[in-house]
């Protein structure tokens, strides 16, 4: 039986051809693309073909918008304090309260040396007030970041809206699209986007590369000095092999666009219908008529979210958890708790994300076991009766010591 | 994806015991949804004899939460009550091969679940005071609240301290961020700042020779500093005797012979060295305690 791997928003395959191009370029094609013969040349032949295989992706306008980094982290973190240091008499920053940890946690870093920073809230399905973003967005503010798409439920946030807005009042507007980036249609040229986020090993390229978008004329800051590679935007010599793959990679993505949005999305239908027709006490969560094409995230009432990934895992099925045991923290998924879902169902989340590698097969098997897996945790569990949960289960099962 | 031992995997796929029991005489409750994991024990225990004659639970939790339980259940059965309260989580872990060091608090979990099913059948109340953080140390699983507590508890001032008193920071040095932050957030109650420079040791005019009176006093004194921590913990520490350079101690309750005891007495003893001026050995009066501890490491 061969494994099932339903866990793409985390990383995914490297696609064969993608790997046979990219190959060359550790052997025969090994010249640093900064060197005058033409060992170096070729290389630089590559790197410039690659960035525009990524510029075509994500429809931006100039070539040279295109900056290549070690990962999407160092493209967030690029982006942002770029825009501090461009803006030092600015001191508030805008995000929401469901953003990666990549944001996150450089915002609250941001904080204690004096930056306030504004986390917009979301609604119960997942979705930005943006009455609420009106509200605070002001000429204090040094930049916006808001993801495209979050990684947990796939829900979709308004971007060119708020970019839009952030440009009328004019505060840069970063957005965070590692998830986005390749599922759905993107067209930066015609946006007030100031910069974007991306990350390779999102779209079936390697891990350890990254793209930062930055609009031509925008005020930046390179977050490593040093060579001229990129413009002196990004010092460092460059990730050749890795180049060359995400821009076939980023090829790829634009002719599988409509098959992703089209076939890997009726797998997702399918996946989600099949499992919720058969399991009592799950539901969807985030917003589910706006969000990425290959993303579900299902939350099973009174079980933990780990244990529902080691019997997966036990059936060759990989998939992933919001529950607190997973990342070893004591909360449940920040962004589980964003949307206030219930402690008794944010330790059961587990979300499923496809690509265009799932087979209808796949998804069926998949049907056929998380049932039978969710019934054998809910017959361990004090929160569970014989055929639902304990009557008022927070009654039932009540230590007086807690 | 965590480094369970094969034991782990096999309590949790295939758990012992679990399920309801209906003439349970014991019943102990522990966690709470909210938390992410909570364990229901229920135990038939022979009034007679007060032997346990039969085991079962109930969990909602990770997979370490599942075969804790389980592994809980198994080493418990047949046990006079008075020896199953000399379960310590570390028992349960070493009965799995080990857990990962974020899993601890899963068979912190198991023994007081066993505690509060005894205390339940003896009819006497059982507190859990026991209150979690998140984990800052992973090489020896020590969490944000015990070291808080500890810095307050003996006013801490250093990384190098908490290194000492608690051992959390000793190992890869990765979390010394996450330590300095809890010093500068208990130092800044008392209105001091944290200096991440160590302060220079005074060099003290050597104390004139204590007499053995005095020795002790000084003994008592410092053993007296660190028993509010201790007892937090359900555990206390005495005086047995001075023997030279050595101090025998009696450490009693939840604590004796878990893991922790083993990194208590390191701390305990450093701040006897330090405030004695000399070398000195701290060991527990009561053999094998210690040892055991040190074998699991
Ligand atoms: C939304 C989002 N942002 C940022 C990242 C970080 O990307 P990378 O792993 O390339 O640093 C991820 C993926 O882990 C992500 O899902």
């Amino acid at each position: 039986m061969d494994a099932i791997y339903l866990d793409n928003n985390a990383t995914t395959r490297v696609d064969d051809a993608v790997v046979a191009a990219m190959l060359p370029f550790f052997t025969e094609q090994f010249g640093n693309p900064s060197s005058m013969h033409s060992f170096g040349n070729k290389v630089g032949l590559a790197i410039k073909k690659a960035r525009m295989q990524v510029q075509e992706l994500l429809g931006a306008e100039h070539e040279s918008e295109i900056i290549f980094t070690s990962c999407g982290t160092e493209s967030d973190s690029t982006a942002l304090l770029s825009a501090i240091k461009a803006n030092p008499e600015r001191k508030e920053i805008i995000t929401t309260s469901i953003e990666h940890p990549a944001i996150l946690n450089l915002c609250t870093h941001l904080e204690k040396e004096g930056y306030k920073v504004h986390y917009l809230k979301v609604d119960e399905r997942g979705r930005l007030d943006l009455a609420e973003y009106a509200r605070v967005l002001s000429d204090k503010v040094a930049i916006v970041s808001v993801m495209w798409a979050n990684n947990e439920t796939g829900t979709l946030f308004p971007v060119e809206e708020m970019a839009q807005m952030a440009h009328a009042a004019g505060v840069l507007f970063h957005t965070d699209a590692v998830q986005a980036v390749g599922k759905v249609p993107i067209d930066l040229k015609n946006t007030a986007i100031d910069l974007l986020s991306l990350s390779g090993h999102k779209l079936h390229a390697p891990k350890g590369i990254g793209v930062l978008y930055l609009k031509r004329g925008v005020r930046f800051r390179p977050l490593l000095r040093g060579g001229h590679q990129e413009r002196g935007r990004r010092a460092g010599t460059e990730n050749t092999a890795s180049i060359v793959a995400l821009g076939m990679a980023c090829e790829q993505a634009m002719q599988h666009m409509h098959f992703e949005n089209t076939e890997v999305k009726r797998l997702r239908d399918r996946l989600e219908a099949g499992i919720l027709a058969k399991v009592p006490r799950a539901f969807p969560t985030g917003d589910v008529t706006n969000r990425l094409p290959n993303t579900s995230n299902i939350a099973f009432e009174f079980i933990e979210g780990e244990a529902i990934l080691l019997l997966l895992n036990k059936f060759g099925i990989a998939a992933s958890s919001g529950s607190a045991c997973t990342s070893g923290s004591l909360e449940p998924s920040h962004v589980m708790r964003a949307m206030g879902i219930p402690y008794t169902a944010a330790h059961g989340t587990t979300r499923f994300s496809l690509s265009r590698y799932t087979t209808e097969a796949e998804v069926d098997r998949v049907i056929t076991v998380v049932p039978e897996i969710v019934a054998q945790l809910r017959r361990l569990s004090p929160y569970w009766g014989e055929t639902g949960p304990a009557t008022e289960p927070e009654k039932a099962f009540a230590p007086v010591y807690a | 994806m965590w480094d369970y031992s094969d034991k782990v995997k096999e309590h949790f796929f295939s758990p012992r015991n679990s399920g309801a029991m209906e003439d349970a005489n014991a019943v102990g409750d522990v966690g709470s949804i909210n938390c992410g994991d909570a364990l229901r024990l229920m135990l038939k225990v022979d009034p007679d004899t007060e032997t346990i004659q039969d085991a079962r639970f109930q969990t909602f939790g990770c997979g370490s939460a599942i075969a804790s339980s389980s592994a809980l259940t198994e080493i418990i059965k047949g046990m006079k009550l008075d020896d199953a309260l000399k379960v310590s989580n570390q028992d349960i872990a070493d009965y799995l091969d080990g857990l990962p060091p974020e899993k601890m608090h899963c068979s912190v979990m198991g023994r007081e679940a066993l505690q509060a099913a005894i205390a339940n059948y003896r009819g006497e109340e059982w507190k859990d005071d026991h209150e979690e953080g998140a984990l800052i140390c992973k090489c020896f699983a020590i969490d944000a609240v015990l070291i808080e507590d500890t810095v307050r508890a003996n006013n801490l001032s250093t990384v190098e301290d908490v290194i000492h008193y608690t051992k959390a920071g000793g190992g890869c040095s990765s979390c010394h961020e996450g330590i300095e932050e809890i010093l500068t957030k208990v130092l800044a109650e008392k209105g001091e700042t944290f200096s991440p420079h160590t302060v220079e040791i005074k060099e003290e005019a050597k104390p004139a020779k204590l007499t053995n009176l005095q020795r002790i006093k000084r003994i008592e004194m410092v053993l007296e500093s660190v028993r509010p921590q201790l007892q937090r913990d359900h555990g206390d520490i005495e005086l047995v005797d001075v023997d030279g350079k050595t101090i025998y101690v009696n450490m009693t309750g939840a604590c004796a012979g878990c893991q922790m005891e083993a990194l208590t007495l390191q701390g305990i003893q450093q701040k006897l060295m330090e405030d004695l001026g000399e070398f000195v050995k701290i060991v527990p009066s009561r053999a094998g305690s210690l040892s055991r501890a040190v074998c699991h490491p």
